[in-house]
């Protein structure tokens, strides 16, 4: 059973597929002109100390967003570990 | 700028050997693309910074470094280096300066006659969606691929002509940091310009379908992405490692501050024995006359002196070259996020206010060990800056709850380039980019405030002689203010500083090197040595705090005036930071002498 989840509850090394960006138009526009596009794939990196702000890889390239930003971030998380081969 | 896009549809005429004219082209690029790279190897040394009026972001200018001889170029070619911005939307002012001066709306700027738009090869599907804001101006571009170097070692392909027909402009896999591709640069620049046809635009407010449409380009020329570096990752791991990453992080931030210090003080006493051997040899050789008086004691007094700090200046943004450069400073931004945001932001900014804190803490405060030699009371001195200058601006942020600090609002979303060796013809760059603005300031304002200051100091007269100091202009003018700033353990000479330092905050050390020279007192070309008798520690200190808090900006003054349209806010922000300087300096004065 998988359920969506926010992007800043994911845990470190998780992947997820982008949902729906709750943000502002003009914030969420800057955030998908960066790689955050609803269908994408988003992986959770390595973060600050204390957990944010935290890196995530989207699109080929890695942006760090702080948890404040990131719990605006809908995702449907994806399991295991099968998309990593691709 | 009709007139180019007039020449652009004319057939071909007869060449244009005979006829060369400046063509002005716009640098447009992503951060960490590679624009400033590109710049400084098109340009050379043939480049200043500026400022647009009313506006705090920097750009750079710069003529092209090739010559006819050897490239065949009939025209002059004047470059601009523009902000790096992800797209045209005008959300920041970085953005909004670039489309304005693309459109040619930048008032004072001609609209360009053309653009290299330079793009990261690397990651080339997503860097392509500034391509479509882009060719929309209909201004003749030329896509740069850069870093072809790196694909090509990581296994990335690219058919360019496929991807020139589909943009409708020429491209070029370039490498920026070897100059590899810069043949077709030249070419393009020198070439009838057209404007593109692209294929087809996406609807530029729609970011999903700019990234469809990049993705279409890229897969239609036949883009293969490279592998990905291992090395980045690899070095994530040390440097955001939760506990080594901040020991790391705070070790960089301290070990920077007090290297300037130290590392710089022999070239420091180097350049004080050229000034003050020179000064004395003028003096020697010089017929005695008030000229003689006015260029020994005044220039050399006030503008020597500020040099004698050109050293700590350049080590200073050789190490903020390094870090930057290397990819470091995004990581430390990262980590420092909620701790000390202080110490990055000006760093990554290149804000006015480092190499003056730099200047003000080797001018006045002593260099003393704290923890051995490790840690001084200057890198001390410099930290304690910038945490009290940070809060000040966070409480007035609060306090004016305007939209004056808008970019305090927006969220924390910063790309994490990859990690790259320095090079160091760049960093060599930076260097003398920052040194000519350091001198060049010393050459102009202080040199003209230098010369002001020395005749104030000089008059008015009496049966033909100068007066003693304390009664000149400048020494009144001094006096009138010493009970204001007697209480923050300032004297008279120190007054005169502080009201030069509006004109700039690096004045004040120019300024008192002027009065000490006049006042005959042999500076050496070390204030240090000089003002030791008139400022005591608990007044260094407050001196210091002043200048962390008071808003000698008139920049930042200008820009606060137009984001708000009108002079009630830049004042009370002006008078504000003032008090909050003035009490902040008296209680420093009173702790430290307490404490002593």
């Amino acid at each position: 059973m998988i359920s969506k989840c926010k992007l800043s509850d994911l845990p470190a090394g998780a992947e997820a597929i982008l949902e729906a960006i709750e943000l502002p138009e003009e914030e969420a526009r800057h955030l998908m002109i960066l790689g955050f596009l609803p269908g994408h794939r988003i992986e959770v990196g390595l973060s600050a100390p204390g957990g944010d702000p935290r890196v995530y890889r989207v699109d080929g390239s890695e942006v760090a967003l702080r948890r404040e930003t990131a719990k605006h971030l809908e995702t449907m998380p994806l399991v295991g570990r099968v998309l990593e081969t691709e | 700028m009709k007139l180019s896009s007039a020449e652009c549809h004319t057939p071909a005429g007869p060449p244009r050997a005979f006829s060369p004219r400046t063509r002005l082209v716009a640098i447009v690029g992503p951060p960490n693309a590679g624009k400033s790279t590109l710049f400084n190897r098109l340009t050379g040394l043939h480049q200043k910074v500026a400022n647009y009026p009313g506006v705090t972001v920097e750009h750079r200018m710069g003529r092209l470094k090739a010559r006819y001889i050897d490239t065949g170029i009939v025209h002059h070619v004047e470059l601009v280096d523009l902000p790096g911005i992800y797209s045209l939307n005008a959300r920041s002012e970085d953005e909004r300066v670039t489309r304005d001066v693309l459109a040619g709306l930048m008032p004072g700027v001609p609209r360009p006659d053309a653009v290299l738009l330079i793009l990261d090869s690397t990651n080339l599907g997503r860097q392509l969606m500034l391509a479509a804001p882009v060719l929309a101006t209909e201004l003749p571009t030329m896509v740069l691929l850069n870093m072809s170097d790196d694909l090509a070692r990581r296994g990335g392909v690219l058919n360019v002509p496929e991807l020139s027909k589909k943009l409708g402009a020429p491209v070029a896999l370039v490498t920026a940091s070897t100059g590899k591709g810069f043949d077709e640069i030249y070419d393009f620049l020198n070439a009838q310009l057209a404007p593109p046809r692209p294929i087809q635009l996406p609807i530029l407010q729609d970011v999903p379908k700019t990234r469809k449409w990049a993705a279409q380009m890229s897969l239609a020329s036949g883009y293969v992405a490279p592998a990905p570096t291992k090395w980045t990752r690899r070095l994530d791991k040390i440097f955001l490692h939760p506990v080594a990453g901040p020991v790391i992080f705070l070790t960089v931030v301290l070990a920077l501050f007090q290297s300037i210090f130290t590392l710089a003080k022999p070239l420091m006493d180097g350049i004080a024995a050229l000034v003050s051997g020179s000064g004395d040899l003028l003096k020697a050789v010089l017929p005695e006359s008030v000229f003689r008086d006015l260029l020994v004691e005044g220039v050399w007094g006030g503008v020597g002196t500020v040099i004698t700090f050109l050293p700590q200046i350049l080590l200073l943004f050789l190490f903020i070259g390094f870090l930057e450069d290397s990819g470091y400073l995004a990581r430390a931004a990262l980590i420092a996020d909620r701790m000390a945001t202080i110490l990055i932001a000006p760093l990554m900014t290149c804000s006015a206010r480092l190499p003056i804190y730099v200047l003000i803490i080797a001018a006045f405060i002593p260099d003393k060990h704290v923890i051995g030699p490790l840690l001084g009371m200057r890198a001390i001195a410099m930290l304690s800056l910038y945490i009290l200058g940070f809060l000040a601006a966070v409480a007035t942020a609060r306090l004016l709850k305007s939209s004056i600090l808008r970019s305090e609002r927006t969220p924390f979303v910063l790309e994490m380039p990859p990690y790259r060796w320095p090079k160091p013809s760049q960093l060599a760059m930076r260097l003398i980019d920052r040194g000519k603005v350091f001198l060049h300031r010393a050459g102009t304002l202080i040199l003209t405030v230098a010369v002001v200051l020395w005749i104030l100091l000089h008059v008015p007269t009496h049966n033909g002689k100068a007066p003693e100091i304390e009664h000149s202009i400048a020494g009144q003018v001094g006096h009138f203010i010493e009970p204001a700033i007697k209480p923050i353990g300032l004297d008279w000479k120190f007054g005169i500083g502080l009201i030069s330092s509006l004109a700039a905050r690096e004045t004040i050390v120019g300024t008192l090197g002027t009065i000490y020279g006049t006042e005959g007192k042999e500076t050496n070309g070390k204030l240090q040595e000089a003002v030791r008798k008139d400022l005591s520690p608990a007044g260094a200190a407050a001196l210091l705090i002043f200048f962390a808090f008071a808003l000698q900006c008139m920049s930042t003054i200008a820009v606060v005036r137009r984001e708000t349209g009108g002079w009630k806010w830049p004042a009370i922000q002006f008078s504000y930071m003032l008090v909050l300087a003035y009490v902040g300096a008296f209680a420093a004065y009173h702790v430290v002498t307490w404490l002593s």
